[in-house]
């Protein structure tokens, strides 16, 4: 039997109301008892050679972090990232739960692959809850067997990176994942707008994309989809069904969902740190870093994800951590490929953003981290620490500045646009159903 | 989930984009907009200088110096020209095309710009079929790179070039330039602004010099986000400049060429026309430049095109060899730009960390 005890930390624990000194006794990967400071009844074993204590005097406790958009690469593409690698980047940046995106090679779109993803081989560091894609192949044709994939432990399915665009392949998938309680996650591009001939639009349209000469994404490509989407949802007069809007990034489309949510349906919607924090200005000069999909936008998009999140119409921060190899990315802009990682800066920049310079409550900022995730994605006994869930544990201390250096990075890969930025709030032990799966030196 | 009332919230302001260390090597010229005025009057004057320099002195200037060109994309002007320009100094060229090198194998821009470092290139000059790509390659080899055109993004030296044949008709005499040197002239683009890098490069160039450009053609070929991309908007690096915006979009291709003392034709290429589902007749019948209609409404006006030429299409076979036309004249001058240029690349103090 093991056991961690953790003393003398402020517990903020959203999900449960709980915010003050608290002691907290782990044992057997669950929370077994919180007392106030000193008070732990079952902790008179403590001392002894298996229970070990995390002096946590100064330091914030909170449930572990659940990002419910990353991408792991594999299977398929070990050499931008590993489940090993991906996960032990995520508990240095405080996570304790990823939901691993399907567009892996091959497409996890069976429930072999979704085993596979969660075996103990794959040594992850960390909860990896995969995300099966809703179509076969993530073509958007065929609906795959969500009963299936939810039994191999699919928590969602979605065909990120590409929309599903016809229609009534949407539909069946919104109410064939409703009848297995499932969300369909969508990544909403209309690709009819933002893929051309001579190329796929690499950043947002508008004055920047013309003078630098390149193909614009514009916002109609997502609004257009969340609104046919929001449109199905309404159709099909099923209280079980969820739609989830991935990484959602103009203000059009977030408009929708509050009008969605307005009118009774089950709309919800991530927003990553890239978007609520850049614009497109920082695409610069071509710099790759900055290139992802959807795009970073104007300005008046980037402080409609900021009002959103402040005025709660958002309800998940969510990296979109995609790794990928220095050279695919020390290309030209056109060539290189989508995405930024995320992992290991979500909560520095949140913290030093919303809390910070925002005044979210903290209790609100770890929310979206934790608390609002994981019941996105019905991950029980998670995103909170009340007596029986899960022993997944943050320990931060929310007073540190710090400044983050990509070539630290824990993932195979640096591709970040946050190289050099001042982060606030240091995570110190990041502890995963009883294990400390990370600590800082 | 609900929203909670959040009274003590304040407004976010997230840092503003980082100040960018383009171009790294004084030497370089990646876009029209990399120029201060004083640096085009530089150029303007040594173009001249060497121009009328005896060759066999002016071969001394960058005697068996080595310059690359790295062509990605076909061309006849820009690179015969280039290359008779660094020759004309004395350098020695070698030319890399992407059909007949490694680059066909897969090798990727940085890395055949570090060969082209390694085998002793002192200067490369870039022509790419990928907006940005002239970025790229400076930052990772660090030389001089000169961009010969970049996707559908800028090619400076055509509207050096052409700033030099307009300057000859206009002011002639002039060198030196300023924000006043064209005030009061109008300078109508016309045709496919949407993929053309000449275009942009004039957009950069010419307001800066008090011209007012206006830009004609269709929507499909000119959208109107076009008219706020002059300089003054980002990116670019020496904030806004007095007297803009100096770009104006004007449709109507006969009250465009009312106001013009210079027409600039730019190429269309059939198959963009067909992808766009736009009618090629009906382009002609607006936008093609024909005898009558330049007799009817810019008479004194001169006409210019970067080439290559469809006759026929954009322009008629008369325009394109008219009295008032200086295409042919543009390609002389783009030797004597290009010499000045290539001097600067290779004459230029060695970079110190990049300028701010």
């Amino acid at each position: 039997m093991t056991a961690l005890v953790i003393r003398g930390g402020h517990l903020i624990d959203p999900a449960a109301g709980v915010d003050g000194l608290k002691d907290i006794l782990l044992r057997d990967g669950r929370v077994a008892e919180i007392a106030s400071p000193g008070k732990l009844k079952q902790a008179e074993g403590a001392g002894g050679p298996d229970v070990q204590t995390l002096d946590a005097t100064g330091l914030t406790v909170a449930p572990g972090l659940i990002d419910m958009h990353v991408h792991l690469r594999e299977p398929g593409q070990g050499y931008k990232e590993t489940i090993a690698t991906g996960t032990a980047a995520a508990a240095a940046g405080g996570f304790t739960s990823v939901a691993a995106m399907p567009n892996t090679r091959p497409v996890n779109d069976s429930p072999e692959i979704t085993r596979w993803m969660q075996a103990a081989e794959r040594s992850a560091a960390i909860r990896v809850f995969p995300i099966a894609a809703a179509t076969r192949g993530s073509k958007g044709e065929a609906i795959n067997d969500f009963a299936a994939l939810k039994s191999a432990g699919a928590v969602a399915v979605s065909d990120d990176g590409l929309p599903i665009l016809k229609d009534g392949v949407m539909r069946e998938a919104l109410a064939a994942a409703a009848r297995v309680g499932l969300s369909v996650i969508q990544h909403a591009e209309d690709t009819r707008m933002t893929h051309f001939a001579g190329g796929i639009a690499g950043m947002n349209a508008g004055a920047m994309a013309f003078k630098l000469g390149l193909r614009g994404w514009p916002n109609e490509a997502e609004t257009s989809i969340v609104e046919r989407d929001i449109r199905l949802v309404q159709e099909l007069r099923d209280a079980r069904v969820h739609l989830h809007v991935a990484h959602i990034s103009t203000a059009g489309a977030l408009a929708a969902v509050r009008q969605a949510r307005r009118n009774g349906l089950r709309v919800t919607c991530e927003v990553t740190p890239h978007h609520f924090l850049l614009t497109e200005e920082h695409v610069g000069l071509y710099n790759t870093n900055a290139k992802m999909c959807p795009p970073l936008r104007a300005e008046a998009d980037r402080d409609a994800m900021l009002e959103g999140i402040l005025d709660g119409v958002v309800d998940a921060i969510a990296t979109d951590h995609a790794p990928h190899a220095v050279h695919e990315k020390e290309v030209e802009f056109e060539q290189a490929p989508n995405g930024i990682t995320g992992l290991e800066t979500a909560l520095g920049l949140s913290l030093r953003w919303l809390r910070g310079e925002g005044k979210l409550p903290l209790g609100r900022v770890l929310g979206l981290l934790s608390a609002q995730p994981a019941a996105l994605l019905n991950l029980k006994g998670r995103g909170t620490l009340t007596v029986g869930s899960f022993a997944d544990v943050v320990v931060f201390d929310p007073k540190a500045e710090w400044t983050y250096n990509a070539r630290e990075t824990r993932s195979k890969s640096r591709n970040t646009p946050f190289d050099g930025w001042a982060m606030q709030g240091k995570v110190r032990w990041t502890i995963s159903e009883g294990r400390i799966a990370y600590k800082s030196e | 989930m609900t929203p909670s009332a959040t009274s003590k919230r304040r407004p976010i302001h997230p840092p503003a984009a980082p100040a960018l260390a383009f171009p790294y090597h004084p030497g370089s010229l990646l876009s029209a907009s990399d120029l201060t005025l004083d640096d085009i009057s530089d150029i303007l004057t040594r173009a001249t200088a060497l121009e009328n320099q005896d060759p066999l002195t002016r071969d001394r200037i960058l005697a068996k110096r080595r310059v690359a060109l790295l062509f990605y994309e076909s061309s006849t002007r820009t690179r015969t020209s280039f290359e008779l320009a660094a020759k004309g100094l004395g350098a020695d060229t070698t030319l890399i095309s992407s059909l007949s090198s490694s680059i066909e194998k897969g090798e990727s821009l940085k890395d055949t710009g570090l060969t082209l470092r390694a085998l002793g290139a002192e200067a490369i000059i870039l022509r790419h079929n990928s907006s940005g790509a002239p970025w790229l390659l400076e930052a990772e080899t660090r030389l001089p790179v000169l961009n010969a055109g970049d996707g559908m993004h800028e090619h400076p030296t055509q509207a050096l070039l052409d700033l030099r044949t307009i300057l000859a008709h206009l002011r002639p005499g002039t060198h030196a330039v300023t924000a006043e040197t064209l005030a009061g002239v109008t300078i109508t683009i016309v045709g496919d602004i949407l993929h053309s890098r000449v275009a942009r490069s004039n957009m950069q160039l010419l307001p800066r010099l008090g011209a007012r450009v206006l830009l004609c053609g269709p929507k499909e070929l000119l959208p109107e986000i076009a008219a706020q991309t002059g300089p003054g908007i980002p990116p670019q690096r020496q904030g806004p400049v007095a007297g803009d915006p100096g770009i104006v979009i004007e449709r109507n291709f006969e009250t465009a060429l009312r106001q013009s003392q210079v027409v600039m034709m730019l190429r269309i290429q059939a198959e963009r026309l067909a992808g766009l589902q736009l009618d090629l007749e009906e382009y002609k019948a607006n936008y093609q430049l024909t005898g009558p209609r330049l007799a009817a409404q810019a008479p004194q006006a001169i006409v210019m095109h970067p080439g290559p030429i469809i006759r026929g299409l954009e322009v008629t076979a008369g325009v394109a060899d008219g009295v008032q036309s200086v295409i042919l004249e543009q390609v002389r001058n783009g030797v004597a730009i290009r010499m000045a240029v290539v001097e600067r690349a290779l004459t230029a103090a060695q970079p110190k960390g990049g300028r701010a």
